[in-house]
């Protein structure tokens, strides 16, 4: 479909009633080839051309109570939004998207819309639903191509100031409604790049880093201060923190490596999917000796766990050139907590699948070089606390895979550097997370607020960024009346009274 | 005024071995004995962890010592005051704990006699008993004999080719100390894994307790990618955040040799592209 806008077109589908909608069939973005793009680090999916929006939005049926809205985490305008591009209207789209969301190219991307708002959209009862994704993604797309990206007014200065801990989209998220009021914000990041693990973790193929750096421009736009290299904790404590700011918000994420703790993961090649994805993304070790960052170079290589990090540490290694790239992972695919559409990826880009599986112990060669993984086959008995059916090891069915290199990625707990070093801060002593009334974002220590992946251990980028917002109306409540004691900010008590919320 | 991470001052100690003087007064503020940064260069370069030679709150100067053994401390040296560094995160990692243990000996080989001495300094503030050994392959390469003799009771030098000092090695000088003067009550060690590793030996066997600093490879050093991680006691450690410094007696040396020689087929590749991009002159 052309790129020009097709204003009879537009008009034709205006006309159409639900009925004929519903025949419209879910457009899908056209990707870059498998076999092409295991070479390189190119984004997978180029984007809907705009006539093809056009016709995808105009499958909506602009629901009375869209459940789309209530299944998005930051509740975005969605019929609002969809209705605009449906009328060709993408200047007006994207306003509407940013009231809500001022990260639209990265939610766009990542957000597990399968399991949000298009989970719950009318037309997906019937057939598909409306791929809101793909749209998020294409305003914000227009926007940033037509080259100019509007900057969000700021407020007039409150005279308050906050410093917000992490530049992940938490810390951005809350920085951007902060300054909306008018306070003075300060971004405190312990690296040398902003977006956490949009920049370190997300790879480049899924999530260019030029369309994040251009999303924290805007929020320097704002006039956020973004402070890198600061290590809060070891350069200053937020104890010293809070008496230069009003108020502090910790958006510190959750950074912190697990490891299985079996015999040889200390081996020379087995990498945290963390040091493996930063050293490839944050540090463009895929360019060395360009960069001077090194990375593997593997040919077989071993990939432990079935999230999205895993997916992302598995297509990472083939496009680094391994010739085979096992994920071995200890339940069935149907428990794989990663997106469906990035074990479709990884399943197209040759990734070889070993469910349940589980490596027991690594084995390494006379220089301390991992070379092979013992593996157990696994099979699913009773349902455990999850509810997914626990794995348990097949006796007997030890066997052994040559591999050079293994990316342990199992998951992340929150980095405690923080939580130790604050006084007065209270943390889950179970998961290591900051206690966080998740109704008020207020922390047990008085002025300091916690969102994302830090209040509620490894989530997902779109309840960060919703943590972000309901922060900031909370901080805008305390800098106003200086009340520190509430259960509910005004307006937002429960019709009926809960159980308090704490960090799950 | 300096602008942040400018290079004030590039001197060189001994071959390859350069002192830097950069602009960091927040960093040099807060450093305490012990602690590293990790710097970058510029856009394409790797992040380098450097331990703190020393810092002056009132200057804002901080102080690095680093010898050459790659294409990025290579690059290094060609650094010339008033360029700036990219990054400078720190001060990173825990600080030594300083107490008063009654008699220590520092003992500081090749290079890593310049972390030994914000060491050496406080131990001796705190009203200990300092006994510097130093150690150096030849007369040539060591550095800050001087510095050291400043902070502590007693300095011996040793050179492996007795071309100064004492003709033998660092464990050699600490056995006759023992013998001479008794065990002291505790040896802080900071040099090469190999040097650690056999200063390690004969404390075990003589059972004083010994504090090292380990360098794995690192890369964010803020405890998120688990890269520098070590064996101590049987457990798995993040050197940058629950180190650098550890107990010896407990240190798996040869694991961390092995870890530290990962990428040298790559360190290798990188260092002779360099060596051919300075002699055709794409480098200046
Ligand atoms: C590889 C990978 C793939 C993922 N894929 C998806 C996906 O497809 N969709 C999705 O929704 N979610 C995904 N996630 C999860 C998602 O990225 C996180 O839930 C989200 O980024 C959390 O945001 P945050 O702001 O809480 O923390 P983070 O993004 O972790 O940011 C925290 C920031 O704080 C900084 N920081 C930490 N400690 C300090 C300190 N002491 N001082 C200063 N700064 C500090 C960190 O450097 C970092 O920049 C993925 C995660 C990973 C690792
Ligand atoms: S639920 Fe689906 S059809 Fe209804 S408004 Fe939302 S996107 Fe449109
Ligand atoms: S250097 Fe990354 S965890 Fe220590």
């Amino acid at each position: 479909m052309s790129d020009k806008l097709d204003q009879n077109e537009i008009e034709r589908l205006k006309g159409l009633s639900n009925k004929d909608r519903y025949q419209i069939p879910r457009q899908t973005m056209p990707e870059q080839d498998p076999h092409e793009r295991r070479k390189n680090f190119r984004e997978v999916p180029h984007g809907l051309p705009p006539m093809t929006a056009v016709l995808e939005a105009n499958r909506c049926i602009r629901c009375k109570k869209p459940g789309c809205v209530q299944g998005c985490p930051v509740g975005i305008d969605i019929p609002g939004f969809v209705g605009l591009v449906a009328a060709g209207d993408f200047l007006g789209g994207i306003r509407k998207m940013k009231e809500t969301n001022m990260l639209p190219a990265i939610c766009g991307r990542v957000c597990p819309q399968e399991e949000q708002c298009e989970k719950v959209c009318v037309t997906g009862k019937k057939g598909k639903p409306v791929a809101i994704g793909r749209l998020e993604r294409f305003v914000a797309d227009w926007e940033r191509e037509q080259g100019k990206m509007e900057t969000p007014l700021v407020g007039k200065p409150s005279g308050k100031s906050v410093g917000v801990v992490g530049c992940g989209p938490a810390g951005l998220t809350v920085a951007i409604d902060l300054r909306r009021a008018g306070h003075a914000v300060t971004i405190y990041e312990a690296l040398h790049a902003p977006g956490g693990v949009l920049m370190y973790g997300i790879p480049e193929f899924r999530l260019p880093k030029k369309i994040v750096a251009a999303e924290v421009d805007v929020v320097s736009r704002m006039g956020v201060e973004i402070r890198y290299d600061y290590v809060v904790g070891k350069l200053e404590t937020v104890d010293d923190l809070l008496k230069k700011h009003d108020a502090i918000f910790l958006g510190t994420g959750a950074g912190l490596p697990w490891f299985m703790g079996i015999p040889g993961e200390n081996l020379c090649g087995v990498y945290s999917a963390n040091e493996y994805l930063t050293r490839s993304n944050l540090m463009r070790a895929y360019d060395f000796p360009n960069c001077d960052t090194p990375i593997a170079r593997s040919k077989r290589v071993a990939v432990v766990g079935g999230g999205n990090v895993a997916m992302d540490s598995a297509r990472t290694a083939v496009r680094l050139g391994a010739e085979e790239v096992y994920l071995v992972y200890r339940r069935s695919e149907t428990e794989m907590p990663a997106r469906i559409e990035e074990i479709h990826h990884a399943k197209e880009e040759g990734i070889i699948f070993k469910i349940l599986h589980n490596p027991v112990r690594y084995i390494g060669d006379d220089k301390g070089r991992v070379k092979q993984v013992e593996c157990v086959r696994m099979e699913l008995g009773e349902p455990d606390a999850s509810g997914r059916r626990r794995p348990i090891v097949v006796k007997g069915s030890e066997f052994l895979i040559d591999v050079d290199t293994v990316v342990v990625a199992i998951g992340n707990g929150p980095n405690p550097l923080v939580p130790r070093t604050t006084r007065g801060l209270d943390v889950d002593p179970k998961k290591g997370t900051v206690m966080t009334d998740l109704n008020t974002m207020r922390t047990s220590k008085k002025g300091v607020f916690a969102g994302g992946d830090i209040a509620i251990g490894a989530a997902t980028v779109i309840l960060a960024m919703g943590h972000g917002r309901k922060a900031a109306r909370s901080i805008n409540h305390y800098l106003e009346t200086g009340v520190w004691d509430i259960k509910y900010l005004p307006g937002e008590e429960p019709k009926t009274e809960q159980p308090e919320a704490k960090g799950q | 005024m300096p602008q942040q991470n400018e290079v004030l001052e590039n001197t060189v100690l001994a071959e390859k071995v350069n002192r830097y003087r950069i602009f960091a007064p927040e960093i040099a503020s807060h450093r305490k004995a012990g602690q590293f940064v990790i710097i970058r260069m510029d856009e394409n370069g790797e992040r380098i962890p450097l331990t703190i030679a020393d810092g002056d709150a009132k200057t804002g100067v901080l102080t690095l010592v680093v010898q050459s053994v790659g294409k990025s401390t290579a690059r290094m040296t060609r650094l010339k005051p008033g360029e700036r560094l990219l990054d400078v995160v720190g001060p990173l990692g825990s600080p030594t704990h300083i107490d008063r243990f009654g008699t220590v000996v520092v003992i500081g080989g090749g290079i890593g006699i310049a972390p030994a001495h914000p060491i050496a300094q406080a131990l001796r503030a705190a009203g200990n008993k300092v006994i510097s050994i130093l150690g150096a392959r030849t007369k040539s390469l060591l550095i800050m004999e001087e510095d050291m003799r400043r902070v502590s009771d007693e300095v011996v030098v040793c050179t492996d080719d007795g071309s100064y000092g004492k003709h033998g090695l660092v464990t050699d000088v600490l056995k006759e100390l023992i013998a001479a003067q008794g065990k002291p009550d505790l040896v802080f060690a900071i040099g090469p894994v190999i040097m650690m590793k056999f200063v390690v030996k004969l404390t075990k066997e003589q059972q004083i307790p010994t504090l090292v600093s380990l360098n794995p490879i690192m890369v964010d050093g803020t405890g998120m990618c688990g890269g520098c991680r070590v064996s101590v006691g049987g457990e798995t450690k993040f050197a940058c955040v629950e180190g650098p410094e550890f107990d010896g007696l407990k240190v798996d040396f040869e694991e961390l040799m092995k870890r530290q020689a990962f990428y040298r087929e790559q360190e290798r590749e990188a260092m002779e592209r360099f060596e051919h991009e300075c002699q055709i002159g794409l480098r200046v």
